[in-house]
């Protein structure tokens, strides 16, 4: 009894370390004064504000942009390497695992710099394109790691089945392969979105003067204060993803029920 | 279990099966390969080519290790070693702190592995320079903890702009990083092996040390790289949290791109990738089976 409160306690205290700036962030947002350490009574002002704010909006509309692209494509890019990757011989397979590593294992600031001075070389303007292109680069490993170990589950017989019963390859992958290994490629797609979100090192060397992420504009403002409007707007962003996550929790309760049973 | 077992056993693995598959997957997936194969090259490996090249020449592209040599420098030297030691002590802060986490997650009647994952993700959607920020917030000489203890009347704390602050934020960004490999590694050890054990007569701590820290050391390792990498190369966290004193290895490289100070620049981050490669290739000495699956 007493190790089992030890344990929830312990849990509780950790969470409690990951998500105190968050409630500290989402506490400032309805703070009616422009300091950051100062209460000055609760407000909607900034919420308000929020939507008025041209910059912001459009930092969060690349922001957005950017994320929702590069892990769409690479997720399509990451699938069918991990498809490919899972059917190879041993070395070929450890080589492109091993390559697959590097952005994952490598500093942010080196994979931003290297790809940074290769735009350069090429003479190749920095910009919307570049920052997509670096966002892609480190999302595709997430995409690969997260489809990899559904790949291995899968029962190679239903796809040749699939193929001897008539249907074109393409067909079988669509109706057979896909739906087992949905699962990974949707994990894989959330996670690159929101690494793509979350950065901000490799963003900052690719980016051109002219575009700015949430992640750089705030950047920007951490010397001279950060404007209200930002922590209304991450606590929307919050609340969403996380009554998003209710959701899909929820709906995926309801549907393990049945199949626990047969 | 039992079931689960018999049902690998005839399920891919075997090696005629696995062939079968194979062969027919070679002639029809190898292509899709190639956009991935295209793309690494392109964006992974010309790039680091890119930088060893800006790291061993001159602005007149004559060959040069100054670049590199510039690391002996005494401030850069010291901002090496600075890094490394707070780096080295947010790693064992975090491995510390998540084990136990690890431990008592893969325990919990809670099996929905996904949920897990998702709220040790979920802080990632408030902006990770803002998380960092409210940290400001909470360590200050007005913060909410020197608050707290000058209601109490206990002395104040001074942790903000010192080193400590900054572990402190390298063990708050970077701790998921090492929760997450080693739950991965937690949840695949099979409970016949620790029930085998313990029906052998060990007793608990035995069972830990001989059966589940040695199987569980891929997902540790992956850890150990996964926090001390990112703490090692910071830039963003010393600032914020260290004031413009503390100066870590990362904001002199940083420092030296903005003053367009490339090709020194580069030099250093030559010198970082040295201990990133030795963290590489420990990590793949343990990453037995080479499919890299303990990294998430």
């Amino acid at each position: 009894m007493v190790k089992k409160f030890i344990e929830r306690f312990y849990v509780g205290l950790i969470l409690f370390f990951l998500y105190a700036p968050i409630i500290i962030l989402i506490i400032l947002s309805f703070n009616s004064s422009k300091s950051r350490s100062k209460w000055g009574g609760f407000t909607l002002h900034w919420y308000k504000e929020l939507f008025k704010n041209q910059s912001i909006m459009n930092a969060l509309y690349t922001t957005l942009i950017i994320a929702f692209l590069s892990a769409l494509i690479a997720t399509i890019i990451g699938t069918a390497a991990a498809i490919a990757i899972n059917s190879m011989k041993k070395t070929p397979r450890t080589i492109m695992i091993a390559i697959t590593n590097i952005p994952m294992l490598n500093a942010d600031i080196v994979t931003g710099i290297s790809l940074m001075l290769l735009f350069v070389a090429m003479r190749y303007t920095l910009g919307f394109t570049s920052v997509l292109i670096s966002h892609i680069t480190f999302n595709i490993p997430y995409v690969i790691l997260s489809v990899m170990p559904k790949l291995k589950q899968l029962n190679p017989h239903t796809f040749e089945a699939a193929l001897d019963l008539g249907a074109s390859p393409v067909y079988a992958f669509f109706k057979v392969i896909l739906p087992d290994i949905f699962p990974g490629v949707l994990t894989g797609f959330f996670l690159a979105f929101t690494m793509s979100l979350d950065d901000f090192v490799i963003t900052h060397f690719t980016k051109g003067p002219e575009i700015n992420t949430l992640s750089t504009k705030i950047y920007t403002e951490v010397r001279k204060g950060i404007k209200p409007e930002i922590y209304a707007l991450s606590t929307l962003m919050f609340i969403a993803v996380l009554l998003l996550l209710v959701l899909i929790n929820r709906r995926n309760a309801d549907k393990r029920e049945p199949i626990k049973k047969v | 279990m039992k079931i689960r077992n018999v049902l690998n056993t005839i399920t891919p693995k075997t090696p005629s099966q696995k062939n079968g598959a194979g062969s027919l997957g070679i002639r029809n997936t190898k292509w899709l390969s190639f956009p991935y194969i295209l793309w690494m090259v392109g964006f992974i490996i010309i790039p680091l080519i890119v930088i060893l090249y800006y790291g061993l020449t001159t602005n007149d592209k004559l060959l040069t290790l100054d670049n590199i040599k510039s690391i002996l420098d005494p401030i850069n030297l010291r901002s090496l070693r600075l890094a490394l030691e707070l780096s080295f002590v947010s790693t064992v802060i975090c491995l510390l702190l998540a084990y136990p986490l690890a431990m008592i997650l893969n325990k919990s009647k809670m099996k929905s592995n996904s949920f897990i994952v998702m709220i040790i993700i979920l802080p990632m959607w408030m902006n990770f320079l803002l998380r960092t920020i409210a940290w400001q917030n909470i360590l200050e000489r007005t913060g909410i903890i020197n608050t707290v203890l000058k209601f109490f009347n206990l002395p104040m704390l001074n942790i903000i702009n010192t080193p400590s602050a900054i572990i402190l934020g390298m063990v708050y960004n970077f701790l998921p990083f090492m929760v997450l490999p080693i739950y991965n590694v937690l949840i695949k050890i099979d409970k016949d092996i620790i029930n085998a054990a313990r029906d052998l007569g060990a007793n608990s701590i035995q069972t830990f040390l001989k059966i589940i820290l040695p199987l569980s050391l891929p997902g540790v390792i992956s850890g150990i790289t996964m926090v001390f990498v990112p703490s090692l190369t910071t830039f963003v966290i010393s600032n914020i949290l260290g004031g413009s004193k503390i100066v870590l290895i990362g904001n002199v490289i940083e420092q030296q791109f903005r003053i367009g100070n490339w090709h020194a620049g580069s030099g250093l981050s030559l010198v970082l990738m040295i201990f990133i490669l030795i963290s590489m290739a420990i990590l793949s000495k343990y990453d037995k089976e080479g499919e890299g699956g303990s990294i998430w």
